[in-house]
């Protein structure tokens, strides 16, 4: 067996070598000696070459076919549009005359906490005067955006008007309040960029923060050492820092807590880490100062160390819109960039006019500013003094802002107590005011409360009545809850 | 959107009412239009730029003497939001009217058009829904589609069919990444273009969203007031139902020469939406003046208010705009959009030609307005004309001499002229 296995393969050994040793093996290439095993080596050269171009082996692609597509999308149940509401919405009382220190509701005069009409100018003659003059020329509405025949004389009078008056070099109108700010701060900040905001800052900034897709960081609502400590954070973790725009974005006095910023703090921290500020004046624009300029005045600090001032004037001026002022490249840029601006209609004209009459009568009546300072602190004294809520604001914050002094730990319930609070105080003592609603998207978390919004309007008499009747509903509804 | 060469062309201040002619301030430049003053000197121009399709930009013998009633009643400003102490009596006035006049359930108002958009869209939908919105939508929606976080696909303008390969593509492949299955889809149309001056396919699109279970959202800011028989909007024209579009948005400034924005849905979405949005609990309140002028306005055109003078202004601007568009076109200019819309672009494509046609028309004494990137592609320019009812005939006539002869001018009659007219005795008269 074993002679037969080796001559098998001693006959298959010299046949191999035969063939290797044949004549025609022996060929000579270019001067080179080409053995017969070069044979064999090109054949294997040949089959990697063949088996590294072999595809690998990919599970073959399989697109739905469009009945599978039919079936997915007939599967498919989308959600009800809205999610179903548990309890009935707030429905506001519905005014019957004009929103001024006093107001009718349901047949009855009440004393009127609600409308932030810091300089009491609601009702005031010159302003409708001038408003029917402006509507008799004008009419209504503006019928276009600024770009194409919107802007009306008034508009670039009002523009003047309001520079002059804080001292910048121009200003910008915008058409509403709301959206000034949520224009303004994406037109400057980028993605890439940081910014520096106030945790209470109200929706239409947070909105604004989200739209300019920069990087936001949140410090303690009006707490400087949080403002310091996240400032010396964010410059030392980050290299590049010096390349990226920095805000800081804060409100003079806060819509969400009547609290009012430390200018003059900011100011230091900004030059110290190089920032930039952006300052909504909604609520200290024709209360704050000495002769109503706002928080620079007040805090002594000049103008031009803000990079863009931005108020609301639904408030103090009695009328609608909003503008935005600071230096002409400042101003410049909005008008080309800032979608609030360029692609909505103008302000209509009557409403300018009204603000420019109500600068008018500012610059005229300084006694209106010192009788609103004066209402602000008699208030606040007085509503100090209610057991069960505490007051969060300024002293002279034109906001006076109450919450509950123990939290029954949920915002919904606090809501509900003091929502009761404000109804009986309507019915029962013909005082309006109003408790702070909160959107299901906005993000501030500062607690829920009362809200008086003073004016210069309010009489010593609705003063008094105001804090009589909350201490005595306050002490009912929280004493009994309790 | 534009060098400072031609700064002059946009953002002409006027001084009187932004009616059919209006008074147009001359501004002079010293530094080669890097500033632009004001001069004391006017000229009188007719107006085809501003958004008044019913003429009810100036003052109005039954709505103005209401506005002011109102004004001494209620005060410019309620400085206040509509949940604080800003909701009036007028203001559920309003919101009732609307809401009959679109023929929806329930609506709500709001002190600015493009806020409407920007703070609804973050309220309906959020992560893990999904917003298909057409190619040339407005700012508004494109901002307020970004604000509430949800993804956004786009289909080609104006195309149902593209739509329904989006739709079954999004439904199949689900979320990105994950593959789960979308919460929600809701499409986003506008009445008119505002740029193209087309109507939306409504019934095809209302139909490709029915069949897919998507929701549906209508912009009609161009379209409500100015187009169907009572001036319902693109519903009315095109025979839609209106209980088959969930959410309908329109605004104020356009056809009711007032300001502000609405949506009109039903009732369920119209209290969930003032128990949330933003512009509605934190937003100052629509001022009472302009509330009543919508209220007037739409009187007037219901015919409320004892004459028939909305049904003239809506058969003047059907008349008007279908006149204007078929004489333009007979005279080689290009210009889009459908029949019926008032509003009418005309192709100037060279961006070189903005300034030329802009400024000729102005020293004729008539306004145009002028579109330049980025509101539309950089070699798209155009000019665009919006037709009132308060145009007269004479003051189309003036108007198409004028653009007839600046036209030639500036070289933007692409194509060939309706042939010459001919008259009885064989004279050719050109017909300009």
């Amino acid at each position: 067996m074993a002679e037969a296995v080796m001559n098998f393969l001693n006959t298959t050994l010299g046949w191999v070598t035969g063939a290797l040793d044949m004549p025609s093996a022996r060929a000579q290439v270019f001067g080179f000696q080409i053995g017969g095993h070069l044979f064999i080596e090109v054949f294997l050269l040949v089959v990697i070459l063949f088996l590294l171009s072999q595809k690998s082996y990919k599970p073959p692609k399989r697109p739905l076919t469009n009945k599978e597509i039919d079936e997915l999308c007939d599967e498919w149940v989308p959600e009800p549009l809205i999610p179903s509401l548990n309890e009935e919405p707030y429905e506001p009382p519905v005014l019957e005359s004009a929103a001024g220190p006093h107001t009718v509701i349901n047949g009855k005069e009440v004393v009127n906490f609600s409308s932030a009409n810091y300089l009491g100018l609601v009702g005031h003659k010159k302003l409708l005067d001038s408003c029917s003059s402006a509507l008799d020329k004008y009419g209504v509405g503006s019928c276009g955006p600024r770009g194409f025949y919107g802007t009306i004389d008034v508009h670039l009078d009002f523009e003047a008007r309001i520079a002059k008056f804080l001292g910048t070099p121009d200003s910008i109108l915008y058409p509403f309040g709301f959206s000034t700010m949520f224009s303004a701060i994406p037109a400057f900040s980028k993605k890439g960029d940081i910014i520096v905001a106030d945790e209470g800052v109200h929706w239409a900034i947070q909105n604004g923060l989200y739209l300019s897709r920069s990087t936001v960081v949140y410090f303690k609502h009006n707490d400087m050492k949080s403002l310091r400590e996240t400032l010396e954070n964010i410059t030392s973790k980050n290299k590049r820092i010096d390349k990226l725009r920095r805000y800081i974005v804060v409100e003079a006095v806060y819509q969400n807590s009547g609290q009012i910023a430390p200018l003059d703090e900011i100011i230091k921290l900004k030059e110290k880490y190089k920032f930039r500020v952006l300052l909504d004046e909604s609520n200290s624009f024709g209360v704050l100062g000495k002769s109503g300029r706002g928080l620079t005045e007040y805090s002594g600090v000049p103008i031009e160390e803000l990079d863009i001032v931005t108020a609301d004037m639904g408030h103090a001026l009695a009328a609608e819109g909003g503008f935005c002022t600071g230096s002409t490249r400042v101003i410049d840029h909005q008008r080309l960039s800032s979608s609030g601006y360029v692609f909505s209609a103008s302000l209509p004209p009557y409403l300018a006019s009204a603000a420019i009459t109500a600068i008018d009568i500012l610059e005229e009546n300084p006694e209106l500013l010192s009788k609103l300072k004066n209402n602000i602190s008699v208030l606040w004294k007085e509503l100090s003094k209610i057991p069960g809520l505490k007051i969060t604001s300024s002293k002279e914050s034109p906001i006076v802002y109450l919450r509950l002094e123990k939290s029954t730990g949920s915002q919904k319930d606090d809501l509900c107590l003091l929502e009761k609070i404000a109804q009986r105080a309507l019915e029962e003592d013909s005082v309006f005011v109003v408790v702070s609603h909160r959107s299901t998207l906005d993000k501030c978390r500062l607690p829920v409360g009362i809200r008086l919004f003073v004016s210069a309007g309010h009489s010593e008499s609705d003063l008094w009545r105001a804090s009589e009747s909350l201490k005595k509903v306050s002490a009912q509804v929280l004493g009994g809850h309790n | 959107m534009c060098p400072y060469t031609f700064k002059d062309c946009f953002g002409r201040p006027i001084s009187s009412a932004p009616d059919a002619w209006f008074d147009v301030v001359e501004r002079y430049s010293n530094d080669n239009n890097k500033t632009l003053k004001r001069s004391t000197k006017v000229s009188r121009c007719l107006n085809l730029g501003s958004y008044n399709y019913l003429g009810f930009a100036a003052a109005d013998e039954y709505c103005t003497p209401r506005v002011i009633e109102t004004l001494k009643k209620y005060s410019p400003s309620t400085c206040s939001t509509r949940v604080d102490g800003g909701t009036t009596a007028l203001h559920n006035e309003l919101e009732k009217f609307v809401a009959s006049f679109v023929r929806k359930p329930a609506a709500i108002v709001f002190g600015m058009g493009y806020v409407t958009n920007s703070a609804i869209l973050p309220v309906l939908m959020g992560k893990g829904c999904l917003i298909i919105s057409d190619s040339l939508n407005h700012n508004s929606i494109v901002n307020g589609a970004r604000g509430s976080g949800a993804v956004i696909r786009v289909f080609q303008h104006n195309i149902p069919s593209h739509l329904e390969e989006v739709l079954r593509e999004q439904i199949a492949d689900g979320q990105p990444r994950t593959h789960r299955p979308w919460k929600k889809i809701i499409v986003i149309v506008e009445g008119i273009y505002s740029m193209e001056g087309e109507l939306c396919k409504l019934p095809e699109i209302i139909a490709v969203c029915k069949k897919y279970k998507a929701y549906t959202y209508l912009d009609e800011a161009h379209s409500i007031g100015a187009v169907g028989k009572t001036g319902r909007g693109v519903c009315e024209l095109l025979g839609v139902d209106t209980a088959d579009v969930d959410i309908m948005m329109g605004t104020f400034t356009k056809s009711f020469g007032s300001c502000g924005g609405y949506i009109a849905g039903s009732e369920e979405v119209i209290k969930y939406l003032k128990y949330t949005c933003p512009a509605h609990l934190y937003g100052t309140s629509i001022s009472p003046p302009a509330a009543q002028q919508i209220i007037s306005s739409i009187r007037v055109i219901l015919g409320e208010d004892g004459s028939n003078r909305g049904a003239q202004k809506l058969a003047k601007i059907r008349e008007n705009s279908n006149f204007f568009r078929s004489e333009l076109q007979k005279m080689g200019f290009e210009v889009l959009g459908d029949n019926d819309s008032p509003v009418m672009p005309i192709m100037l494509y060279n961006p070189a030609k903005i300034p030329a046609f802009s400024r000729e028309c102005l020293k004729h004494n008539v306004a145009v307005v002028t579109v330049a990137f980025p509101a539309t592609p950089l070699l798209l320019a155009r000019a665009r004309i919006c037709i009132s009812a308060s145009h007269s005939r004479e003051d189309l006539m003036k108007a198409l001499q004028v653009i007839s002869k600046v036209g030639d001018l500036v070289g933007i009659k692409y194509f060939p002229a309706e042939p010459l007219k001919q008259y009885q005795d064989g004279k050719a008269v050109k017909y300009d």
